[in-house]
C-alpha cells in the first residue's frame, strides 16, 4: 500500500536532498524502517541509541500525531502521508556554527 | 437651533479624531470596529526578539495600534541582518536592535507606548518582564530561549504566539492558551547540540521570516480582538519552496512536565543546561584536535612548507571565498576519503572551525595523523591574514 513519507528540510541532507519517499509499509514504524534502511545516516537523527523516536522529532500520520494513535504500530493505508516534524528554533538565524 | 448635548445618550469618545482617521480601515469592519480598536489600544504585547520574525510583527502591531509594545533583545544590528530584518535601515548598523526598532516603530505610530528592554531574556528576569503583558510573542532563534518563553508563559497563564523558521520552512502556532497545548506538549526536549544543523545547512530566505512573523502578528491581533479561530491545538507548517501550507493537530500531552496534571516544572530552570549547551555557542571539541592559527599557516606556506589545505565547506561557500584548498564537503568525506594522501601534512578548515573539527575526528579514525584544524576557519583568515577576503 503506497504511503508517502515527507522529509523535512533539516533532514534532507541525509536523503540526498529527496523531499519525500514512497513505500509500502503496514505500519508507521515499517515506513520509518524503510526510510532509514535506504538512508542509514538518518537513523541517528530519528532514533535514540535504544531505538526510541527522539523527543524533538514528531511523526504524524496524515494530520494526527502518532503519539496519540498507536505510536509506531499505527497502521497505514494506501494514500496516507507520514510527516516527520523536527523542532526548529530559528527566528533570525544568528546561531550558525562551524 | 443648537443641539442640546446633555440630552443625547452619553457616549464616551475614547479615540481621538486622528486615531479615527488612522484606524478607519479597522473601524469600518464590524469585526473590529471602535470596540476592537480600543481593545488593541489597551493591549500589552511583549515581543521576544526583534530580528527576522520580530520585524514584520513589530511593524504590523505598531501600525494596528497595539497600545503597549515591549521589545526584548540584547543584540546589535549588523549588516547580515538587513537581508530580512526589515525594521532596520543601513544607518542602524551598530545600534542596539531594541533602540533601532523602537525608533522605527515610534515613527510609524507615535501614539503607542514602546518599552525597550535591552537585555538577554533569562530565568531570572523572564517572569518579572512577562508579568505586565497580556500576550507574549516568541520570535527568538534558539532552543534555550524557546523553552524559557514557554515555561514562563505556562507558569503565568499567558498565551505564547510561536513562530520559527529554517531555510524555506516555517512553523507557527499559539501555545499556552487556556486549555491548549504548550511547546513541551509538542517537543518535550530539545535536540542535543550535536544534532543541530550547522551553518552548512543554515541560512534563510529573507521573505520567510516575513511571512511567519506576519502570521504571528495576525494571531496576536485575533487574540486581542477575540475574533475568529485562534491557531490553538494546530501546528501550521509552511513550505515556501512548494508554496504549501499544512496543518497538523496538536494535543495537550497529559504527561507534559510543564502543563500536565502532574507537572514537575514549577519554576524556571537553567535552560542552557537543559539544552545541553553552555554559553551562546557550544565550544568546538578541541580535545585531541591539534589547532593551528591562520597566521601560522600563512607563515608556513610563505616559508615553502608542504601543507595540504582541505576545505570541508559546501561548494556555494567555496564560491564566496576560499584558500585554494581541495574542496570535499564534510558530508561527502566518508566516501571521498581515498582522494586524500595521509602521508601529507594537512590543514583542514571550514567557515569557523566546527565542521573541520568534525572532519578531523573522522580522519583521525581513518588513520590520518598529520592533521591541523584551522582555528576560526576562513573567518580568522580574513581577520588575521587577508582583510580583503569577504566574510559571511
Amino acid at each position: 500500500m503506497a504511503v508517502k513519507v515527507l522529509i523535512p528540510t533539516p533532514l534532507r541532507q541525509f536523503t540526498g536532498k529527496q523531499p519525500s519517499i514512497e513505500c509500502n509499509p503496514g505500519t508507521v514504524g515499517e515506513a520509518l524502517g524503510a526510510l532509514t534502511s535506504s538512508y542509514a545516516e538518518l537513523r541517528k537523527h530519528l532514533y535514540t541509541d535504544d531505538g526510541k523516536i527522539r523527543s524533538f522529532v514528531n511523526v504524524y500520520l496524515n494530520d494526527e500525531d502518532i503519539r496519540f494513535l498507536e505510536k509506531e504500530k499505527t497502521r497505514t493505508k494506501d494514500g496516507d502521508t507520514i510527516s516527520i516534524v523536527p523542532s526548529i528554533a530559528g527566528g533570525s538565524v544568528r546561531g550558525s556554527r562551524g | 437651533m443648537a443641539i442640546r448635548t446633555d440630552t443625547l445618550p452619553k457616549q464616551e469618545v475614547k479615540l481621538s479624531k486622528e486615531e479615527i482617521l488612522r484606524y478607519s480601515r479597522h473601524l469600518i469592519m464590524p469585526e473590529v470596529g471602535l470596540d476592537g480598536q480600543l481593545k488593541l489600544r489597551q493591549a500589552k504585547v511583549l515581543m521576544i526578539g526583534t530580528g527576522g520574525l520580530g520585524a514584520p510583527l513589530g511593524l504590523y502591531l505598531a501600525a494596528a495600534g497595539v497600545g503597549h509594545l515591549g521589545l526584548v533583545d540584547f543584540d546589535v544590528v549588523d549588516f547580515t541582518n538587513l537581508q530580512r530584518q526589515v525594521t532596520f535601515s543601513t544607518s542602524d548598523v551598530g545600534k542596539p536592535k531594541t533602540e533601532a526598532a523602537k525608533a522605527r516603530l515610534s515613527a510609524l505610530n507615535p501614539a503607542i507606548e514602546i518599552e525597550a528592554f535591552e537585555t538577554r531574556l533569562t530565568s531570572e528576569n523572564a517572569l518579572e518582564l512577562f508579568r505586565d503583558f497580556d500576550i507574549i510573542v516568541d520570535g527568538t532563534d534558539n532552543f534555550p530561549t524557546r523553552y524559557l518563553v514557554n515555561d514562563a508563559c505556562v507558569l503565568l497563564g499567558k498565551p505564547n504566539v510561536y513562530g520559527s523558521i529554517f531555510r524555506f520552512e516555517g512553523q507557527a502556532t499559539v501555545f499556552a492558551y487556556p486549555g491548549g497545548p504548550c511547546y513541551r506538549c509538542l517537543y518535550p526536549e530539545p535536540p542535543p547540540p550535536g544534532l543541530v544543523p550547522s551553518c552548512a545547512e543554515g541560512g534563510v530566505l529573507g521573505v520567510l521570516p516575513g511571512i511567519v512573523g506576519a502570521i504571528q502578528a495576525m494571531e496576536t491581533i485575533k487574540l486581542i480582538l477575540g475574533i475568529g479561530e485562534p491557531l490553538v491545538g494546530r501546528l501550521l507548517l509552511f513550505d515556501a519552496l512548494s508554496m504549501r501550507f499544512r496543518e497538523l493537530k496538536l494535543h495537550k500531552n497529559p504527561a507534559c512536565p510543564a502543563c500536565g496534571p502532574n507537572r514537575t516544572i514549577n519554576k524556571l530552570i537553567d535552560y542552557e543546561e537543559f539544552c545541553g549547551i553552555r554559553g551562546e555557542e557550544a565550544p568546538a571539541v578541541t580535545n585531541g584536535i591539534p589547532e593551528i592559527t591562520a597566521r601560522e599557516v600563512k607563515a608556513r606556506l610563505d616559508h615553502g612548507d608542504d601543507l595540504f589545505i582541505l576545505d570541508v565547506r559546501e561548494p556555494h561557500e567555496y564560491q564566496i571565498c576560499n584558500l585554494n584548498g581541495k574542496l570535499i564537503p564534510l558530508g561527502e568525506l566518508p566516501r571521498r576519503v581515498h582522494e586524500l594522501d595521509s602521508s601529507r601534512e594537512m590543514v583542514v578548515h571550514c567557515r569557523s572551525g566546527k565542521r573541520s573539527a568534525d572532519a578531523i575526528q573522522f580522519l583521525q579514525k581513518a588513520g590520518f595523523k598529520k592533521l591541523w584544524n584551522l582555528k576560526g576557519g576562513v573567518l580568522a583568515w580574513a581577520d588575521e591574514v587577508d582583510p580583503s577576503m569577504p566574510k559571511y
